[in-house]
């Protein structure tokens, strides 16, 4: 018995020897030739040209000259090599905003994991009503749309008219005037909205666990801990890996929750995160080439993060 | 039916659930402001000793929210987009999941690797790009140019997810099928395509949200021709950062998360027992 995370099974091959032959009515092996290609040709045209094009573009504006001038047909663009990019790195403002993403995106990612898992475990300990109370609130916060809880969390924690502030006694604190706070009260809200998807995810894993396994080792005499770690961890992994995973991917990508909450990225730019940070380069300052050339940095970012993740799949053994 | 049952003692279990109660109370309560203020008259909401109740609940939000501009035409508008890009990307990345599970081909690896990448890119720096494309096709200010690109987004995530689901199905069901005379095509629609619905339902869950909440491309592709805008736009034009209509943006939020926790709810079963399902061999 293996448990598998979504889509990273312990595959066999499939292998249609035993249909091979049997009657003439039955069709060839699935692995002939162009056929899958058939399968794939609607998704290879989209993503190819809806996703991949565009990188390509994204990279190439990114070398070249692009500014408001350019877009309106009014001056040729030209060739910058790096120029952007040596324009970027020598910017002392992109490296706090790279220092901050970095450091939030890892506060939001450690948040959201403890929580959720926290939730998913505690889950299992109770009975069918107090866990479909939590399960509800639980889906009712992955539902909320990121603009809708973004101003949601902003009424909550407002110095004037929001409550918290009034059951904290914080008098008219405001959230959004420091850094910090800023982006605690921004962190707060990404981790709301999604601990749900980690506390499903590994909640349905713990399920997928055979009692018979749990029970075995109750009665070998395991202590709770004991089974936690030499039962349930192991067979958990993968799943953990997959919701650290997209974790990572997502809340280095926040954009909407800063945009909204901090008001484009906070006062004088305290809040900025890489993504937003590159929207406005590109369409608040007519920068087009900058925000292409953060674009592609935040790109290889995630990238590098990527290998990591084929690395571990790797090692685990597990067969694409 | 609880697996650790016999394993935790009584006063655990009690604290367990009134800890799962708070923390319930807790998570949901951001939601039940948002509905309550929605419903609050004016007077109530910008009061700085707010309550948790209201004592004259009133539709005067509402009323605003929908008589703002064409709100009902965006609410359609929204609605078009998300359900489009959900019943597309789920029958192409079917295609594809099969494709990749089903068939051993060249490059088949290095497809999987790409899917898996196409899910790190940022898709907000794909704005500018996109933004250009988009102006050399014409799709500029229509719905066309939100969908698009959102189909485009969640397939790589649907496939790899997908994956697993198409790779459960037993291939003695296949093979069984086909010794009882069904063609490939037969076995795809009518056996694999159900088998692999509640995967389907999972994975559409995560397009739907990520094409509802889009309100970066509509901002940047819906410039000229605002009856073409979405939820979001209209949510925003309530909430300006000096000077929020609090009771609009509730109302109007209430509206746009209605849908969602609808949709939520019908898949609520199907969803835990998705992702549980891709995660048993």
């Amino acid at each position: 018995m293996r448990v598998t995370p979504n889509g990273l099974g312990v595959g066999e091959r499939s292998r249609l020897r035993a249909v091979r032959g049997l009657s003439r009515s039955s069709p060839r092996p699935w692995g002939s030739g162009s056929t899958p290609w058939l399968y794939l040709a609607p998704a290879l045209v989209v993503v190819g040209g809806l996703l991949v094009y565009p990188v390509y573009q994204l990279g190439l504006i990114s070398l070249l000259e692009y500014t408001q001038a350019q877009v309106s047909g009014g001056e040729p663009t030209s060739f910058q090599g790096f120029g952007n990019y040596t324009r970027l790195f020598g910017d002392e403002q992109f490296w706090q905003v790279l220092l901050a993403t970095v450091l939030f995106a890892a506060a939001c990612v450690v948040s959201t994991l403890a929580v959720g898992c926290a939730l998913a475990v505690l889950l299992t300990r109770v009975r069918a009503l107090p866990r479909l109370a939590l399960m509800l609130a639980a889906l009712g916060a992955w539902a909320t749309p990121a603009v809708t809880g973004s101003t949601v969390w902003l009424l909550l924690f407002d110095p004037d008219f929001g409550p918290v502030n009034r059951i904290l006694g914080l008098g008219d604190h405001s959230w959004t005037y420091g850094r910090f706070s800023a982006f605690f009260l921004v962190l707060l809200e990404v981790v709301w909205c999604s601990f749900p998807f980690v506390m499903v995810t590994v909640y349905a894993g713990i399920r997928a666990v055979p009692t018979e396994v749990l029970e075995a080792a109750a009665l070998d005499g395991a202590s709770q801990w004991r089974i936690w770690r030499s039962v349930l961890a192991p067979m958990l992994r993968p799943i953990l890996v997959i919701v650290t995973i997209q974790s990572v991917i997502w809340d280095f990508k926040v954009f909407t929750q800063i945009y909204v909450m901090t008001n484009g990225g906070g006062i004088a730019g305290q809040n900025l995160v890489l993504n937003v940070y590159a929207y406005q380069q590109a369409f608040a300052s007519s920068q087009y080439s900058l925000g292409s050339a953060i674009g592609v940095v935040m790109l290889l970012i995630l990238l590098a993060v990527t290998l990591v993740y084929l690395r571990l799949l790797r090692r685990q053994g597990e067969e694409l | 039916m609880n697996l650790f049952q016999g394993l935790v003692r009584r006063p655990w279990r009690t604290a367990a659930e009134a800890a799962a109660l708070l923390i319930a109370a807790v998570v949901a309560f951001p939601l039940y402001w948002m509905v309550l203020s929605a419903f609050k008259p004016a007077g109530e909401i910008e009061s700085t000793t707010p309550r948790p109740w209201t004592s004259a609940p009133t539709l005067d939000s509402f009323r605003r929210v929908f008589g703002q501009q064409e709100f009902g035409r965006y609410f359609v508008n929204s609605l078009v987009v998300a359900c489009t890009v959900v019943v597309v990307s789920a029958l192409i990345a079917f295609l594809a999941a099969t494709a990749v599970t089903r068939f051993r081909f060249r490059f088949r690896t290095t497809l999987l690797i790409m899917f898996l990448v196409a899910q790190m890119v940022p898709v907000e720096a794909l704005t500018i790009p996109l933004f250009f494309l988009m102006r050399d096709f014409g799709q500029l200010n229509t719905l066309g140019s939100l969908i698009l690109p959102h189909i485009a987004f969640s397939l790589p995530f649907a496939i790899w997810m997908l994956r697993g689901f198409v790779k459960a199905v037993p291939q003695a069901l296949e093979e069984a099928a086909y010794i009882d005379g069904a063609s490939r095509a037969r076995f795809l629609w009518q056996i694999l395509f159900p088998l692999v619905f509640p995967g389907l339902v999972a994975t559409s869950v995560f397009s739907f949200i990520s094409a509802w909440n889009d309100f970066l491309f509509a901002k940047s592709f819906i410039i000229s021709d605002t009856s073409q805008s979405t939820l979001p736009m209209a949510l925003l034009v309530f909430y300006k950062p000096e000077e929020p209509d609090w009771g609009g943006v509730m109302a109007a939020s209430t509206v746009m998360t209605i849908p969602v926790l609808v949709f939520f709810v019908l898949v609520q079963r199907r969803l835990v027992s998705g992702l549980g399902g891709a995660v048993k061999d």
